[in-house]
């Protein structure tokens, strides 16, 4: 027995010893599946390239199960270096002063030869402050485009280089599509809230909240209710009632890609990060990619789009060593290298302009590929077009869907639905507001 | 009285002061061990209920951010929040609508089924066994198995409906989704409810369904005046664990599901709890929320234990 406790202990010390020679830190994420793989993939590349640090993955589930994972986890005094969040519990993170260390201040204090200017400002746009700093690393950003079913387009006598440019050619194609009889739905869409409604805006250059969409401060309110916005749910509505639009559920719209990969639907809206998906799914048909349409009666439009995705937090009450293993990380992941390899395996988009160039030949060799960044890309973006920053935003993405829901039933119209989605998202602004400060 | 003479008698000598064959009593004089046997169970409960309901207390009458960084006592505030808030009152409408169908149907259905078995000659331990089988799935997997066969776009069950002239979608329609998660709900506490109701039946003397049949009453006549009140302890019982099961066991259901939706059609309150809370965030209304739950599940008890146990003949 005392042999077998010496025997441990010595263990116990060589073990001690062994791990203070390289710092490791935890890096919770949300990445499942084939991401997931990559990610991992590029940590080992990351602790194979120097002997210093070492970072170590978790998957943690969903997005919203990572946040709440971490945020307890911080409360109990256990928390990892580095969480990944989603945008938009951006507003929840960046209230959270002293739970965070802001990237601009980590990179300054730990980091080697850091450039902001480097960065896309369309991407890190959303993540900073307003004075420009970055609060957050931009990890897998993506904004919404549309895919369309060449195919089909063909049988109905259109042209399959052609995706509709504006809401109205959508309109004109989908019918043709549907009495023609190619395809029973010209088209469907994922994520009522970021694609129909936050983008909307920003493509239209409308805003959705004051005060520079939140990015101003805790007492911005929602705005979302403007005249743009009402039409285009009522058109939803209308064209969910004539059947050339099909809703395919809350959140990110589960049932949306199946309609499309049965050929139900000619064309949906969707992530340009789902891009690897659809064409593993899209197997019987030709695939075409095209930007996000717009109503060309709408001055300023189209404006330029906005990102989703999620970034990379760092968390306070770490040691020095841990922070210069973050900030190390940091400068290897947004390498133009360990980007364009990320970007161009998972269809989000590059974060930094050396990135961009780099995957120029990767863009030439698979046509559509660029549609998401260019689209991002298209006009300098305006306070409309920045992003958006709300606190409790995870509450007021469901309201959004709810009151969706309530038109599509019929129980509310357009304007009445959105005024409600103020209404309700107001509230939890106000008791964001309120325990914020 | 003079009816319930002959068996009141074993009972009765339980209660005699002076038993006729005393008792041998095996006395402790150690303290100690009492305690230390109840122990294991004393820790559980307070580690695994006592302590996290006492937090969920103290925390409804605070607002906090999420990490905990800025606390405020606000007192009743997050009680009146959601007492003005008509998502708060329409979850509790959700839920009893979901609770009463789940009931319902669960114990229609399973006594039908038990009443069925019950008259079988044969086979009557294969029907049982088949019965019980959907007891072994798991909730959540139960939800998605249900979530398959109602997918509006893969599922059979709205394509077959679709052939019948009605379109069936419950992504948009809140009569199909609550229709949806009480079929799921209800399907998955049948085989409980059939093997009590099962069991219930055949405690029945068959001699007082006979003696009815020879007054000559009708099969109908006879289960409601002769087997209903006989099998109501079971009733009730089932009635406790069914309104428990429905409104605080049928969160992998309804996340599997439908997730609340839509437009919080099928909002329970246990779901809105776990929403507002780890989805949303919003941990003083999320505790707020669970304090009503628990004043909810303490008046519920009282209410069946005082109230209707009493209209129960044992």
């Amino acid at each position: 027995m005392i042999r077998y406790s010496t025997a441990s202990a010595v263990a116990l010390v060589a073990s001690l010893s062994a791990a203070s020679a390289e710092t490791t830190i935890e890096w919770w994420h949300a990445m499942g599946g084939e991401l997931g793989a990559k990610l991992e993939e590029i940590v080992q590349g990351f602790n194979d390239s120097q002997d210093e640090y070492r970072v170590n993955p978790s998957y943690k589930g969903t997005y919203p199960e990572t946040m709440t994972a971490a945020i307890a986890a911080f409360r109990a005094n256990q928390q990892p270096t580095i969480v990944q969040v989603f945008e938009v519990g951006t507003g929840t993170m960046m209230a959270a002063e002293g739970a965070i260390v802001p990237v601009h201040q980590l990179m300054e204090e730990h980091g080697q030869g850091f450039d902001k200017s480097a960065f896309l400002p369309q991407v890190v746009g959303y993540y900073t402050d307003p004075e420009g700093n970055m609060l957050s690393m931009p990890f897998n950003s993506s904004t919404p485009i549309v895919y369309y079913n060449k195919s089909v387009f063909e049988k109905a006598g259109l042209d399959p280089e052609q995706p509709p440019k504006t809401w109205a050619e959508l309109e004109q194609f989908s019918k043709q599509i549907k009495d023609s009889g190619a395809a029973s739905c010209g088209f469907t869409t994922q994520w009522i809230s970021w694609i129909q409604t936050e983008n909307l805006s920003a493509w239209h250059n409308q805003p959705i909240g004051t005060m520079e969409n939140g990015f101003g401060g805790l007492d911005a309110r929602l705005s979302l209710n403007g005249p743009v916005q009402v039409k285009h749910w009522e058109n939803l509505k209308r064209w969910s009632d004539e059947g050339i639009f099909k809703y395919g559920g809350p959140v990110g719209g589960d049932n949306a890609a199946p309609m499309f990969y049965s050929q139900e639907c000619a064309m949906i809206m969707g992530s340009s990060a789902s891009r690897a998906g659809v064409i593993a799914n899209a197997k019987d048909f030709d695939l075409g990619y095209g930007m996000l349409p717009y109503y060309d009666d709408v001055e300023g439009a189209p404006q330029n789009s906005i990102i989703g995705g999620a970034t990379l937090w760092v968390l306070s009450g770490k040691s020095d060593e841990e922070y210069a293993a973050a900030a190390a990380f940091f400068d290897y992941l947004s390498s133009p290298e360990v980007q364009a390899d990320w970007a161009s395996f998972s269809g989000y988009l590059p974060i930094t302009e050396a990135a961009r160039e780099q995957m120029a030949d990767f863009y030439a060799q698979n046509p559509g590929a660029d549609t998401g960044i260019n689209q991002i890309t298209l006009n300098e973006p305006t306070e409309n077009s920045k992003g958006l920053r709300f606190g409790n935003y995870v509450q007021i993405r469901g309201i959004i869907d709810e009151e969706f829901e309530q038109l599509m039933s019929g129980s509310k119209d357009a304007q009445g639905a959105l005024d409600s989605v103020v209404e309700r998202g107001d509230d939890l602004l106000e008791q964001f507001q309120a325990q914020s400060q | 009285m003079a009816g319930a003479a002959p068996d009141a008698r074993p009972r009765a000598h339980f209660h005699d002061p002076k038993p006729r064959y005393p008792m041998k009593r095996t006395i402790f004089n150690n303290q100690l061990l009492p305690w230390l046997l109840l122990a294991p169970q004393l820790i559980i409960t307070f580690v695994f209920f006592l302590w996290p309901a006492a937090q969920a207390v103290r925390q409804s009458f605070l607002r906090e951010d999420a990490f905990g960084t800025r606390t405020t006592f606000v007192g009743l505030d997050n009680f009146i929040r959601l007492w003005n808030s008509p998502e708060y009152l329409n979850s509790l409408q959700v839920t009893a609508v979901f609770a009463i169908s789940v009931t319902a149907l669960s114990m229609g259905v399973s006594l039908l089924l038990a009443i069925a078995v019950d008259r079988m000659i044969r086979s009557t331990r294969a029907y049982t066994t088949l019965l019980v089988w959907p007891y072994a799935v798991a909730p959540a997997v139960a939800g998605i198995l249900w979530w398959f066969i109602f997918n509006p776009t893969i599922g059979i069950m709205p394509y077959v409906l679709g052939q019948l002239g009605y379109d069936w979608n419950h992504i948009s329609n809140k009569g199909d989704a609550m229709t949806l998660v009480v079929i799921a709900s209800a399907w998955k506490q049948i085989s409980y409810n059939f093997l009590f109701f099962l069991a219930g039946l055949q405690a029945i003397p068959a001699s007082l369904r006979e003696a009815a049949a020879i007054d000559g009453a009708g099969p109908v006549r006879r289960f409601f005046d002769i087997t209903f009140p006989l099998l109501s302890p079971t009733t009730f019982f089932l009635l406790v664990v069914n309104i428990v099961y429905a409104m605080f066991d049928t969160f992998a259901v309804i996340d599997a599901t439908t997730e609340g939706g839509p437009a919080q059609a099928t909002n329970i309150l246990v779901y809105k709890v776990y929403f507002d809370g780890f989805v949303g965030q919003n941990l003083g209304s999320s505790a707020a929320q669970s304090v009503v739950l628990m004043v909810l599940v303490a008046a519920l008890t009282v209410i069946q234990f005082r109230y209707v146990e009493k209209k129960v003949a044992y």
